[in-house]
């Protein structure tokens, strides 16, 4: 597991890097403060309505097909790395599987989940 | 305690040096890129800052380092911070499997062993686009937390879009891990080195590859969650001064990643460009490596083949950007989910039949 702990360090990195910058900001950046300033972007008029609202339900259908098909993707990563090993016999165990997938593909492809208009 | 100390030690001066380089680097690609943009739409670009405009990137950080750093009053405070601290960690702990030189290039200092890359473990390939695809969770955390409607209509077109290329960014890759039998970046590396590159093997993987990683980075001709004739600057309109920075640095170190993946994956990574004439003149590779020198040149020769490589796929991206007019959300998606998906899939097959016929005529 040696092999994970500079994957650690890189993450602290990554995360210590803008925090320190931050602070350095926080310092040298002037502030002064002005109700107008805080009120969120909307083209320079009075803001109207809520943001918390509904929006469309593609998004949460293209949210489900992404998991079914990242798992997909997943299974098949120590699959190719011992395909060679496995032979036809590995072939066909995932040309199964994959054929099973595009059946649900298809059938959300016919129903319309992947039209965005 | 001394394993320990070596384990910890290296990698954390590694750590800190390679991403030093990259913030320079970034620092450069932003110039290059107004640069090269201005060039090709018969501009000059930037040229009062130093001489050519050689200092810009200093007085960019100077000035966003200066800037007043402003939260909306309705944000979610906390997730407001976080969401650039995300975006920047997941881009540079990406870095850390990349290999920018060979296993001879590795250098031994005061006891020490100083190797070529951060560290390589066996699933390298997996923990980068697993790692990347937490990126995701930045940008969307960020536009929902600035509480306005572009940054979350923004951040909610970027979750569909890094979501929907995710897939095909991982299924391209299955063809090149198939043939080179590891998931390595170091192995499979070293597997183009005793045969040739992926590249010749897998032309359609690396165009799906790449596609996918330019719309996973959010850039042009796939960059809808910033459109600025529609959405203002999509996810990070609220953002100013450093924590916009952030979200700029990600973007930029999230570039380099995928032209770095490219290079490891489907061009040879650290080995040297020969135009095939190793097959013909061994000599020549060797020569080209610098073979005949110790592990200081090794490394010397490896980097400046990784970073050449890695500059020319980079490139490639400031290119499309001057190229190509912006796509419309549903083509964006129709792209992502009727073409790419069904083309890495088929991909994937006929490069499973191909392969075992290959083996068993070798038989």
């Amino acid at each position: 597991m040696t092999g994970y702990l500079p994957i650690a360090v890189m993450i602290l990195i990554g995360a210590g890097l803008p925090l320190v910058a931050f602070g350095v900001s926080m310092l040298l950046a002037p502030r002064k403060p002005e109700p107008l300033k805080y009120t969120s972007y909307e083209c320079g008029v009075e803001p109207t309505g809520g943001v918390r609202e509904r929006f469309s339900i593609r998004y949460y259908v293209i949210a489900v097909l992404f998991v079914i098909f990242d798992v997909e993707t997943i299974f098949l990563f120590p699959w190719a790395v011992r395909y060679r090993v496995l032979g036809w016999f590995g072939f066909v165990e995932m040309a199964l599987f994959i054929g099973v997938l595009v059946l649900g593909y298809a059938y959300a492809w016919k129903k319309g989940a992947l039209e965005w208009a | 305690m001394q394993t320990f100390l070596e384990a910890f030690l290296v990698p954390a001066i590694q750590a800190v040096v390679v991403v030093l380089l990259m913030l320079l680097a970034v620092a450069y690609i932003t110039l290059l890129e107004r640069k090269v943009i201005a060039f090709m739409q018969v501009r000059i670009g930037p040229n009062r800052v130093g001489p050519r405009g050689l200092l810009q990137p200093i007085a960019d950080v100077v000035k966003l380092l200066l800037k007043e750093d402003i939260v909306p009053a309705k944000a979610d405070r906390f997730v407001f911070w976080l969401a650039p601290i995300l975006v920047t960690m997941t881009a540079i702990a990406a870095l850390a499997v990349i290999p920018w030189a060979g296993t001879d290039a590795t250098l031994h200092v005061l006891g020490y062993e100083i190797r070529p890359v951060i560290t390589d473990v066996n699933v390298g390939i997996i923990y980068v686009l697993s790692i990347s695809s937490i990126g995701v969770f930045g940008i969307v955390l960020g536009g929902w937390a600035s509480h306005s409607k572009y940054p979350l209509l923004g951040g909610l077109r970027s979750a569909a879009q890094m979501i929907s290329y995710e897939v095909p960014l991982g299924l391209a890759i299955i063809g090149a891990l198939m043939i080179a039998e590891t998931a390595s970046t170091v192995k499979i590396v070293e597997w183009q080195a005793r045969h040739t590159w992926l590249f010749w093997l897998q032309p359609v993987g690396v165009l799906l590859f790449y596609i996918a990683g330019v719309a996973e980075n959010n850039r042009a001709p796939f960059d809808l969650p910033e459109a600025e004739s529609e959405l203002v600057a999509g996810f990070h309109t609220e953002y100013s001064g450093m924590k916009f920075a952030f979200f700029f640095l990600g973007e930029y170190i999230s570039m380099i990643v995928v032209s770095a993946l490219v290079v490891t994956i489907y061009f040879g990574g650290w080995l040297p460009i020969t135009f095939g004439l190793g097959y013909l003149v061994p000599a020549i590779p060797a020569a080209l490596s610098g073979a005949w020198g110790g592990p200081g040149v090794h490394l010397a020769f490896g980097v400046f083949w990784f970073a050449l490589k890695t500059f020319l796929v980079l490139y490639v991206y400031l290119w499309l950007r001057a190229t190509f007019p912006r796509y419309r959300y549903d083509q964006l998606m129709e792209v992502g989910w009727k073409f790419m998906i069904p083309v890495s899939l088929a991909w994937i097959l006929f490069t499973g039949v191909a392969l075992l016929a290959f083996d068993a005529l070798a038989a």
